[in-house]
Formats: C-alpha cells, sequence, structure tokens
C-alpha cells in the first residue's frame, strides 16, 4: 500500500442488467471516475452504484457477503475471466491495483444453463446445493459419535481432504467451462471425503448419486479442458476430478446403485 | 482497587444522566438446582420428552443457516421434527460462520497440558470478565468435547500431527492448547460439516430450505411464538409460516458500526423485530473489537479484514518507542526502539493476552501516545505492528507458510505487502457481539416458543469473548443443547395450533407489507449506505473501543436526527416485484438505526468499565477496565415499550457460586 493519497482512475464498464429472470439483458455502459487501487473489484461498483442512485437509476445487482473471499457469494465475469485476471482470487479480493486508468472493463454474470440469471450479474446457484443433497455428506447423526482421535488419519490424507475441501462453491469452474461441467465441484466434495475413513462407506454411491444429479441439472460432461483449474478462486486441483471418475466407473462397474 | 476509586464510582453512578424506566418482568433464568457439574445431566432427566411418533406433528422454523442454524435444523430434522430453515443467502452454506478463521476450542485435553471442562468453564467466566451465567458456560465447556467428536464424524479435515491425532495450537485468554482448527478455516470446515448434514435432511424430505429468504417480522399468537413473515428477496414476495417454536440463529450486529469484520448482509432486522414484539434483549452494548484487523485504507472502504488471532502464536506486537520512527520502515528501527508493549504490560500472557485488552492496548499506543504505523488515514496512522520475523528465523518459513500461509497470501493481496518480508500492519476492528437476545438456561426467550441460538443471543460470553469459543458456542447451542431443551417447551404445546390465516398473521403481515411500501414511498435524495456509513461513524467514535457519558448522549442525539432524515430522504429505488437491492439494504439500515440508539443507553447505563465495555470515567490508575460488581453484576435486559419510549430495564442478576469474582489479571 503506497503511502500518502493514491491517485485515482476513471473506467468505463460494461454492465449485463437483466431485470428477472424472464426478461431480456443488455449491456450498459458506465463510468467509475475516482477509482482508487486500494479499492476492491465490488468496492469499485458500490461506488458506481451510490452513483446510479444520486442520479434516480436503479443499483446494478451483483452477490456479495463476506468481501474476504471465502462465503463463495461473489461471481462476475470479467473481461471474459471468472473473478478476473489474478490467479487464485475471488472478485471480492481482487483490487483495482491490477487495473488502469482508462481501461474498459466488461462485466457479466455466470453463463450456464443449470445458473440462470436471477437479475443484473445475480445468478441461481441452487443447482450446487442439490448436488450436495444427492450425497455431498457422510451419513451420521448428531450425538454418538466416538472419541475424536480414536481413528488416526495419517497427515497426507487430512491434507489432501482439505486441500480439497477448501471449494468455496462459487461457481467459477462451471463458468469457465466450455462444457458448463460441475466436474472440478463435485470432485472437491467426493475427494474431501474419499481421503478419510469416514467417508469410505459411502465412496462410491456417492460418486454415482452426485454425478448422476450433475447431468440431471444441466451441467455439461467434462472433457478435460481444465479451464475450471486455472479459474479456480481456490486452486482446487484437477486430481479431484481424476478421483471423481475412478469412484464413478468403480460404481457402475460394481454395478453399485446405492 | 483504592478507596477513592470505590467512592468515586458510588458517586458517578447515582446520577445517571439518561432516564428509562425499570420493568416489573421478572427474568427467570430456570438454572437447574443441584452441583454445576451435574446441572446439566439432571435437567435433560427432568426436561418433558416428545415421543418418537408424534415429533413428526410440529413444526419447527429456524431462521439462519450457520452453525447454530444449520447444526438446529439438521438434528431437529434427524429426531424427526417437520423443520423448515431460512437464509437470506443464496445457499445456506454461505453463513458468515464461515468466515471463522482460527479454530474452536474444546476441553479434550490431548495434549496432557492440564485442561479440563473446568479449566474452559474458568477461562471462559474469565475472560467475559465475570458477566456471563456459569450454568450456561459450564454446559458449553462440557458440550465442547462431543463437538469435536461429531465433527470428526462428519468428515471435518482437522489438521493432524504425523501420528494421525488432531492438533491443537493456543489462543487468547488460556494458558493451555486447546484449539482445533483446520488451516485458516476453521469456520469453513464446521460450517460445511453442519451444511452436509442438513442437505441431507433435506434430500430425506425433512428440512424444506427457503433461501434468498429473509425474516421481517415474528408472529405471536396469544404470547407464543407461533410464526414468522418472510420477504422472498428474489420476487419480492411476502409470506407468512407457521410453526411450533422459531429459533433465531441469526447472527450477531456488529455491522450496526458499518465498518466491521462481519459480511456485507449481517444484520439485527430478526433479533431487533422480536425485541419489538416482547423479546428483551440483552446487554447490546458489550461488543468485541477484535485486535488483529487489517487497517483501514481509505474512506470508501466496504469492510474490514480480521487476521486470525491465532496469529499471536508466532507473531510478535510492537510500535516504535519514539514518535518520530513511525513513518521510518520497520526494518530501519533498531531493536532497542521497539516496544513490545503487550509483552511489556501482560508478562505472564504476552501476545496471548483476551482481546479486548489486546485491542485496548493498540488503542492507548496509537490514539492516545500516537506510536501509530502505516499510511495516514484522516491525519491519524491507525496501526500496530505484528512481527513475525523472530518465528521465522527460529523455525523456519516453512513452518510458519504451513500454519498461516492462506492468511498471508489473504494478507498480501490486500495490501500489496510480503508479511514474509516485513511485519504485517494491524488495528483493532468490530468482530462480534456477545449481546443479543435474552434466553434462559433452555436458549428460550421471555416469549415462550421463541429460542434464540448462537451470536444471536446473549447468553455465553459475557462482556468479553475468548477466540476460538464462538464455533464452540453455535455448535454446543445446535447440535446438543436444543435437540434437548425444545422437548421440554413442544411436549406442553398443541402441534399446528395457529395456521397462517389466524388474525395474528394477519396483522403482522399488514405491518411488513407497510413498511415495505413507506420504504418505497420515500423518494428521497440520500442512499441507504450514506446513512449506514454516518451512523457508523456515531457508533465508532462514541460507542467503540472507550466510551464516555457525554459521548453516549450525545450520540443518542445524533442518532435521531439521522432517523428522522432517513424516514424524510432515504432514496429507495424500483419496485417490490424484482430483486431489489435498495430496498434491502434500506430495511436493514432502518432497524440499526432503531438499534444503535439502544446499544448507546446500554453502555450509558452501565456505569462501570467490564470486558469489551470500556467506559473512560472507570478504569484503574493503570488504565485496565473497572468493574462494579457492587451494582453491575448483573445482565441487562431491555425490553420495548413503544417507539418513541426509552425501553425500560430488566435485571437478571449473576450469582457465582463456584468462581470467586476478582479482578482480571493477565499480568
Amino acid at each position: 500500500m503506497a503511502d500518502g493519497s493514491p491517485k485515482t482512475m476513471t473506467l468505463t464498464l460494461h454492465v449485463w442488467r437483466q431485470k428477472n429472470a424472464r426478461a431480456a439483458g443488455a449491456f450498459q455502459t458506465y463510468k467509475a471516475t475516482g477509482v482508487s487501487p486500494d479499492q476492491s473489484f465490488l468496492e469499485m461498483l458500490d461506488l458506481v452504484n451510490e452513483d446510479l442512485i444520486g442520479r434516480g437509476q436503479e443499483p446494478i445487482a451483483f452477490d456479495h457477503d463476506c468481501r474476504e473471499g471465502i462465503c463463495g457469494m461473489c461471481s462476475l465475469m470479467i473481461n471474459g475471466e471468472p473473478h478476473g485476471p489474478e490467479r487464485g482470487t475471488t472478485t471480492c479480493q481482487l483490487h483495482m491495483r491490477h487495473f488502469h486508468d482508462g481501461d474498459e472493463i466488461v462485466i457479466e454474470p455466470w453463463r450456464a444453463r443449470a445458473f440462470p440469471v436471477v437479475r443484473d450479474l445475480v445468478v441461481d446457484r441452487g443447482a450446487f446445493d442439490r448436488l450436495i443433497q444427492a450425497g455431498g455428506y457422510v451419513s451420521v447423526n448428531a450425538g454418538g459419535a466416538p472419541d475424536a482421535n480414536s481413528v488416526p488419519i495419517p497427515k497426507k490424507e487430512a491434507d489432501l481432504a482439505m486441500d480439497a475441501a477448501a471449494c468455496i462453491g462459487c461457481g467459477a469452474c462451471v463458468a469457465a467451462c466450455p462444457n458448463a461441467s460441475a466436474m472440478l465441484f463435485v470432485g472437491a466434495k467426493m475427494s474431501q471425503l474419499r481421503h478419510l475413513p469416514q467417508g469410505k462407506p459411502e465412496q462410491t454411491k456417492r460418486a454415482l448419486n452426485m454425478l448422476n444429479r450433475a447431468d440431471k441439472e444441466g451441467f455439461g460432461a467434462c472433457r478435460n479442458h481444465f479451464e475450471c483449474e486455472a479459474a479456480c478462486p481456490k486452486e482446487i486441483p484437477r486430481r479431484v476430478m481424476a478421483e471423481a471418475f475412478r469412484d464413478y466407473v468403480t460404481a457402475a462397474v460394481n454395478r453399485d446403485d446405492g | 482497587m483504592t478507596a477513592s476509586i470505590t467512592e468515586s464510582i458510588a458517586a458517578k453512578s447515582k446520577k445517571s444522566p439518561v432516564d428509562y424506566p425499570l420493568s416489573d418482568l421478572k427474568l427467570d433464568a430456570k438454572v437447574p438446582s443441584g452441583p454445576l457439574e451435574q446441572k446439566w445431566e439432571k435437567h435433560k432427566f427432568d426436561s418433558k420428552l416428545v415421543n418418537p411418533a408424534n415429533k413428526r406433528k410440529y413444526t419447527v422454523l429456524v431462521v439462519g443457516s450457520g452453525l447454530a442454524g444449520a447444526s438446529a435444523a439438521s438434528t431437529l430434522a434427524e429426531l424427526g421434527y417437520n423443520v423448515h430453515c431460512f437464509c437470506f443467502q443464496d445457499s445456506p452454506r454461505r453463513a458468515h460462520s464461515i468466515a471463522a478463521q482460527g479454530g474452536i476450542n474444546a476441553a479434550k485435553n490431548y495434549q496432557n497440558d492440564g485442561d479440563s471442562v473446568f479449566r474452559l468453564f474458568y477461562d471462559t467466566i474469565k475472560g467475559g470478565d465475570f458477566r456471563a451465567r456459569e450454568a450456561n458456560v459450564y454446559r458449553l465447556a462440557l458440550n465442547s468435547r462431543n463437538i469435536i467428536d461429531q465433527c470428526v464424524a462428519q468428515g471435518v479435515p482437522f489438521a493432524r500431527e504425523y501420528g494421525g491425532q488432531l492438533a491443537n495450537r493456543s489462543f487468547g485468554g488460556a494458558q493451555v492448547s486447546r484449539t482445533f482448527y483446520a488451516r485458516g478455516q476453521t469456520g469453513q470446515q464446521l460450517l460445511l460439516g453442519a451444511y452436509s448434514s442438513l442437505s441431507r435432511m433435506i434430500e430425506a424430505g425433512r428440512v424444506k430450505m427457503h433461501t434468498r429468504t429473509e425474516m421481517l417480522d415474528l408472529v405471536l399468537v396469544d404470547g407464543h411464538a407461533k410464526g414468522i413473515v418472510t420477504r422472498n428477496l428474489t420476487n419480492g414476495k411476502v409470506e407468512r409460516w407457521a410453526g411450533d417454536a422459531v429459533l433465531l440463529c441469526t447472527g450477531g450486529y456488529g455491522n450496526v458500526f458499518y465498518l466491521s469484520t462481519n459480511a456485507q448482509g449481517c444484520n439485527v432486522t430478526a433479533t431487533y423485530r422480536a425485541f419489538k414484539r416482547g423479546a428483551a434483549f440483552g446487554n447490546p452494548c458489550y461488543t468485541q473489537i477484535h485486535p488483529t484487523c487489517i487497517p483501514v485504507h481509505g474512506d470508501d472502504q466496504s469492510k474490514l479484514t480480521l487476521m486470525s488471532e491465532s496469529l499471536r502464536n508466532d507473531g510478535r506486537i510492537w510500535v516504535p518507542k519514539k514518535n518520530e520512527d513511525c513513518t521510518k520502515s520497520p526494518e530501519q528501527i533498531p531493536e532497542q526502539d521497539r516496544d513490545y508493549f503487550l509483552e511489556r504490560r501482560y508478562p505472564a500472557f504476552g501476545n496471548l493476552c483476551p482481546r479486548d485488552i489486546a485491542s485496548r492496548a493498540a488503542k492507548v499506543a496509537c490514539d492516545d501516545e500516537g506510536r501509530g504505523v502505516g499510511p495516514e488515514v484522516n491525519g491519524r496512522r491507525l496501526g500496530v505492528f505484528l512481527d513475525f520475523s523472530k518465528s521465522i528465523a527460529e523455525k523456519g518459513r516453512a513452518e510458519i507458510e504451513g500454519k498461516y500461509g492462506n492468511l498471508f497470501d489473504m494478507y498480501a493481496k490486500i495490501t500489496a505487502e510480503d508479511p514474509y518480508k516485513t511485519p504485517m500492519r494491524i488495528y483493532p476492528a468490530v468482530h462480534y457481539t456477545m449481546g443479543g437476545l435474552w434466553v434462559d438456561y433452555n436458549l428460550m426467550s421471555n416469549i415462550p416458543g421463541l429460542f434464540v441460538l448462537g451470536e444471536a443471543n446473549f447468553s455465553d460470553h459475557g462482556a468479553n469473548r475468548l477466540g476460538a469459543s464462538a464455533l464452540m458456542q453455535g455448535l454446543s447451542d445446535g447440535y446438543f443443547v436444543i435437540p434437548s431443551t425444545i422437548a421440554g417447551y413442544l411436549a406442553g404445546q398443541k402441534p399446528a395450533a395457529a395456521p397462517t390465516e389466524h388474525a395474528a398473521f394477519k396483522e403482522v403481515d399488514g405491518d411488513v407489507q407497510q413498511r415495505i411500501e413507506r420504504l418505497l414511498a420515500i423518494k428521497g435524495k440520500r442512499s441507504p449506505r450514506s446513512f449506514h456509513k454516518a451512523l457508523g461513524k456515531i457508533m465508532w467514535d462514541e460507542c467503540g473501543m472507550a466510551r464516555s457519558e457525554q459521548g453516549l448522549a450525545g450520540a443518542i442525539e445524533q442518532i435521531k436526527a439521522l432517523r428522522a432524515e432517513f424516514w424524510e430522504n432515504v432514496a429507495v429505488l424500483g419496485d417490490n416485484d424484482n430483486m431489489n437491492v435498495s430496498l434491502e439494504m434500506a430495511g436493514r439500515v432502518a432497524d440499526f438505526l432503531e438499534f444503535g440508539e439502544l446499544m448507546c443507553l446500554d453502555a450509558l447505563h452501565r456505569n462501570e468499565s467490564c470486558g469489551g465495555h470500556f467506559r473512560a470515567e472507570f478504569q484503574t490508575e493503570d488504565g485496565e477496565a473497572l468493574r462494579n460488581d457492587d451494582e453491575f453484576a448483573y445482565a441487562a435486559a431491555w425490553l420495548h415499550r413503544g417507539d418513541d419510549k426509552t425501553p425500560a430495564l430488566a435485571k437478571e442478576p449473576l450469582v457465582f457460586e463456584n468462581i470467586k469474582l476478582a479482578q482480571r489479571s493477565y499480568k
């Protein structure tokens, strides 16, 4: 962070506006002035919205909540890239110092059949919840769990599980994929649980149920483009998809229908 | 405590600058009799049960899907109740519990370092500056052990040692190592665990989940909480939901300060609306200012980012000894010119003293002594160094990276500085609110059938919460307390007693619609955000880290004026038939504009300093908080009396049978 008052920028934004799911959408162009390099991308949009309200126009709707890169609520296609140009970064953690005075920025919602637009830049990601509902859990009720240290878990396995569990469910993987596949998302949850003894009993059943549900929800098939891995703000590794395929094939071969 | 100070307190408390009526409501905490260690077991046995076949006849409305809400909703569904769960986000997985970084405490004593249930109980009561209810806190400590078991069974990937056992770290306010963690994302992993259980119950058809749905009011039928009225944030539809009990698990109200570590959507609406329907609000002035946050960078900032307290395990906090060194880069300041002020003032706990103490010490160094570092914002340098160079030299970069890698990355992203090479700069920020709706031992408010869980209640942390205890409380309430205590209430209730056609529902529905129409009809010039920001400034200046009688009295007047302007001049554009972000924000800000006043009133009435509540008039000679146990050893529960009337105060005396009241010392 530079000392003193940093220079501000003026940007031209082309923003997707759409009143609701049924209405047709279109790009609108706005000027963002007085943008500080220390602001986050969403704080820049806040400024634009304050300006719009001052002029009697409805603010741009976009999803956001924690603004510290963990809730997964923020999204946005920024110049064609999910969460913008920085690797391993959510839109809320993207700072304006990565842009230049005079830049033009195109801002769109996630585009995928399974994520219909709700308004402007807001989409409905309920399909992700339904994928987890199909089997992204260990079937255990509260109460009666054995002592937490009764089953040792090798550090390496716990770390592999945690690497996958870091997924924030933002949907960037789907938005980046030419087929709008949810394979990285599904694979992340399956990988977390397959590396832990608690998740083993339902491993193949989980694969079958979650991947079949992904088809039903309208997500495309994975064709190993790995755009998802490049776009993932939490840098979930592609190996989770290989593990998911393996479990799915095992389940299919064994005719494990749950 | 010297005699002269005691006398001056007595003199002060007699003339209160504000008039508030005392309520004659008797707050019955329903603490079970018997020895502390046996209260919970005894209470569970003495409580009525609902037989398994009858459970499905009862509907429970759970508002909020964070740790408390998701764990309560899934557990009640597992037991067989019919559950509806509501959240304003697009998915229950987004609730702000997800942002908790450092860890969760549990009295497992896996480290063999002398921990026990009683020690966790003792640390929590002491950390809370003796302003919490003993029986609730003991139960929390007891349940802490089951929480870890439950979460491991769900597949929460806690950090492990090479031998496969669970790892622990230390947190502030404790001299044992009892904090379990999943890298710097413990809240995320615990929430996703609860969310996975909730998802399983949704798939089973036992929980009906309502996302992007915000509770706007509570419905009482014959004095019992029997329903809620919500607004669908996608299409504006106002809907009524009937239930046999309502659980508010809606988190804290830190966003009353505008800038806080809370998520943007966190708000006080659900609990404040319940307050206006008769629920007592407990200790609203108890707020926690977290010592390790990234300093404010400018005027258009929307949020403050926390750096986990766990960093204080390996980071040393300091400022320059000399004011003229404050503009130098840290490398240019020699060791002998650095003031490690926490280690100096609190040698026994050092950098791991409790949050309220660490925050206030940083404020003293920056605001009062002018020794803050970092860029100047509005004429002041508000920041202290958090320095890892010694730990990196001793333990190696790899170990530090393994423990805190994601936090260091986050810091670098926000500030464009590399904390492996130069110290972090941190400053306190609003983080958590210990106050909340008053509840008894069953987590039930003074409105029968209205239960309050997690941060939304006032129950377990007194005047200051220890680190890694919020996650513990949310999950204890949801997985282990409410499943037992709700049965005691429901067993005495006829199921599905009040349908949504009942006159009480119609009336509340009408109130909600009217309020929405009123907001849309103002058509003013000033944005909801601008009002929120103005309120936040008043609250931070006068009801933040240091408070005074004069400042608080002035704040109340300023808030009243701001609120009047809001209802004349707020700009709420658009309609109520589509997603409307300004309408959502305006509704929340409107409630904050009333609630802020209640906080100031509570802070003004409490003529003592305790925990996070620091009144400049009440401090020891060396600047520590000075409690007044003779007059203020009670929980303050405020009751609404009407829009233009000062709320009435009811008191729950705090009785300490197992711990001796003492002045906190971390020296």
